[in-house]
């Protein structure tokens, strides 16, 4: 269904263009579960929007995005239009910013419906009430004509997600779609999506920088860093290997529940570079304590380590052992 | 802490009826040593920020005492309780939000001094660089803008704005919630650091059990305003007793 072909995506700094992305590959089926995941500027949010044509402005991605046979790089934005939304739907990380202040919450979730499906305004009406009752809104006729600061967060972030599920989309997006909330809505807002998932037979691409969330909701992950996947893979097989140091070292660093007081967690040395300072070679050539110079010299090939396993890293036999 | 209570009144549901209440916080008692760490977690709307507020003094409690050093900070005299804030400071959530942008971050770390009226210019500055020093940033950030740092480097320049007082409790709300796990990582390990070598007590607010199981010797699950469980994290966590302990460790997300 979707087909991601070294996509590269390059923003505007200072000093001249920097890749941001830097030759993304993966495909996705129907009904399938993906996670990408990284710190801040490792690009998995930049490829979230590469998905739905919303770049921001100044960046250029090249390489090719393919839906069903069909490139949406390079696309009009009218073209895009009438996938956004309808086929394609995303949930994004603030529901408060997410939504229109202004409107009436029925308004917006029932908007997709009038827009993409040509429903008339009562059965716009009638299907975003369903909506709202499915995504566990209570009351939802009466509270239909309701603002979005008259919601809680994790409220407004069911809104979202009715608003994005509102033409049935083939793929949703979710980037950091809990990272605004509590552990418990955590829990149950991850449940829910998991649930709409499973019943319509959409794929989702979720973003995020848990691991706990991501090893819970997909089946595959894409270790993100400095542009690159560093290590992707089958969710258990990734997260049981930790074949990549970054993955190892993003893994370690979690706080973890029941670790004895007082322990200090080991630190990834030094900082992310800034895009304009990313290495030549690995990414994480300099920061990684197995760096040799043939890291630094060119981007690691991509590794199978077995059924769907890869990572990009020429030390991958100096910790195996 | 003694008996403390906030309650807020709500706007009227009716035009002649009474004012609803809301209890933000009601009857908390808890003991903080110095050079302990104690952790409040809870979920939004548990009266976890209310009390920090109180904490810190920027709101007054319905009833109740808190004391530090001996001195109950609400029955201070104004003047009194400016000269006292030099022993308690806090760091927020947001490391974007909480640093000035058009300051310099020397500026912004002196800040408490300067409003304190503690030190001359020339101290001010030493202090500065004393305490940038102590979170690991170098003596040449003192002239740059918080624009120009990482986000786990502006949280150490907002810790190091607390230390420069030389305090000896310091409130953290959510300080790391808002950073990147390695950062995290890293920030957390600065806090254990500072207290071990400074001898500083924490109120560390934050709704990650991990986070607070990794810095404090005891916790108090708060929900609805009340404490409804307390103890050291590692036997809270293994063993919660109470139903809402158990849901909030069920919810947190596990590896495999």
């Amino acid at each position: 269904m979707l087909h991601v072909d070294n996509l590269r995506i390059t923003l505007p700094t200072r000093r001249g263009r920097a890749e941001a992305v830097r030759g993304l590959d993966f495909a996705l089926a129907r009904g399938e579960t993906l996670g990408l995941i990284g710190e801040s500027g490792c690009g998995k949010s930049l490829t979230a929007l590469a998905l739905m044509g919303l770049l921001p402005e100044g960046a250029q991605a090249s390489g090719s995005i393919r839906w069903g046979g069909q490139e949406l790089l390079g696309q009009p934005d009218a073209q895009l239009c009438r996938l956004r939304g309808n086929r394609i739907a995303m949930v994004f990380q603030e529901p408060m910013t997410a939504l229109n202040p202004v409107h009436a919450i029925g308004r917006q979730v029932a908007e997709p419906l009038r827009l993409h499906q040509g429903l008339t305004a009562r059965q716009a009406r009638a299907e975003a009430v369903a909506l709202l009752e499915r995504v566990g809104i209570a009351q939802a006729e009466q509270r239909f004509d309701a603002y979005p600061h008259q919601f809680s967060g994790g409220q407004r972030q069911r809104i979202t997600i009715a608003m994005a599920l509102a033409c049935g989309p083939d793929l949703l997006i979710a980037d950091e779609p809990t990272t605004a909330l509590d552990v418990t809505l955590q829990r149950q807002i991850l449940d829910l999506i998991s649930a709409l998932v499973a019943e319509r037979g959409m794929a989702l691409i979720l973003v995020s920088h848990d691991l706990g969330v991501i090893a819970q909701t997909v089946q595959r992950t894409l270790v993100m860093y400095g542009g690159t996947v560093v290590e992707s893979g089958p969710t258990r097989t990734v997260f049981g290997a930790q074949a990549h140091p970054y993955t190892r070292g993003l893994f370690a660093a979690r706080p973890r529940l029941g670790a004895a007081r007082g322990t200090h967690l080991p630190t990834i040395a030094g900082t992310v570079p800034e895009l304009a300072d990313l290495p030549a070679g690995c990414p994480f050539a300099g920061r990684c304590a197995l760096t040799i110079d043939a890291c630094r010299t060119a981007l690691p090939p991509t590794v199978a380590l077995g059924p769907g396993h890869t990572a990009r890293c020429i030390r991958l036999d100096g910790h195996a052992a | 802490m003694r008996g403390l209570e906030r309650s807020y009144p709500l706007p009227r549901t009716r035009l002649f009826g009474p004012r609803p209440v809301l209890h933000a916080l009601r009857g908390l008692n808890f003991d903080l040593a110095a050079g302990r760490s104690l952790g409040v977690v809870g979920e939004s709307g548990s009266g976890k920020s209310t009390l920090a507020r109180l904490v810190m003094a920027l709101d007054t409690p319905s009833r109740g005492i808190v004391e530090l050093l001996g001195r109950d900070l609400h029955r201070l005299p104004a003047p009194a309780l400016r000269a006292a804030r030099r022993d308690f400071q806090m760091v927020f959530q947001d490391p974007y939000g909480s640093l000035d942008p058009r300051h310099t971050v020397e500026r912004i770390v002196a800040e408490p001094l300067q409003a304190l009226g503690l030190a001359p210019r020339t101290e001010q500055r030493e202090r500065a660089a004393e305490a940038l020093a102590q979170v690991g940033l170098r003596a040449g950030d003192a002239h740059k803008y918080p624009h120009e740092f990482s986000g786990g480097q502006r949280q150490r320049i907002a810790i190091a704005r607390a230390l420069i007082t030389r305090p000896r409790l310091i409130v953290a709300d959510e300080p790391v919630s808002a950073l990147d796990v390695s950062v995290q990582a890293q920030v957390l390990g600065l806090m254990q650091d500072l207290q071990e070598r400074l001898g500083l007590s924490y109120l560390l607010i934050s709704h990650d059990l991990a986070v607070v199981g990794h810095l404090c010797d005891e916790v108090l699950v708060m929900h609805q305003g009340t404490v409804v469980e307390r103890g050291a994290p590692q036997a809270l966590f293994s063993h919660p007793e109470h139903p809402y302990t158990r849901a909030l460790v069920a919810a947190v997300p596990r590896l495999l």
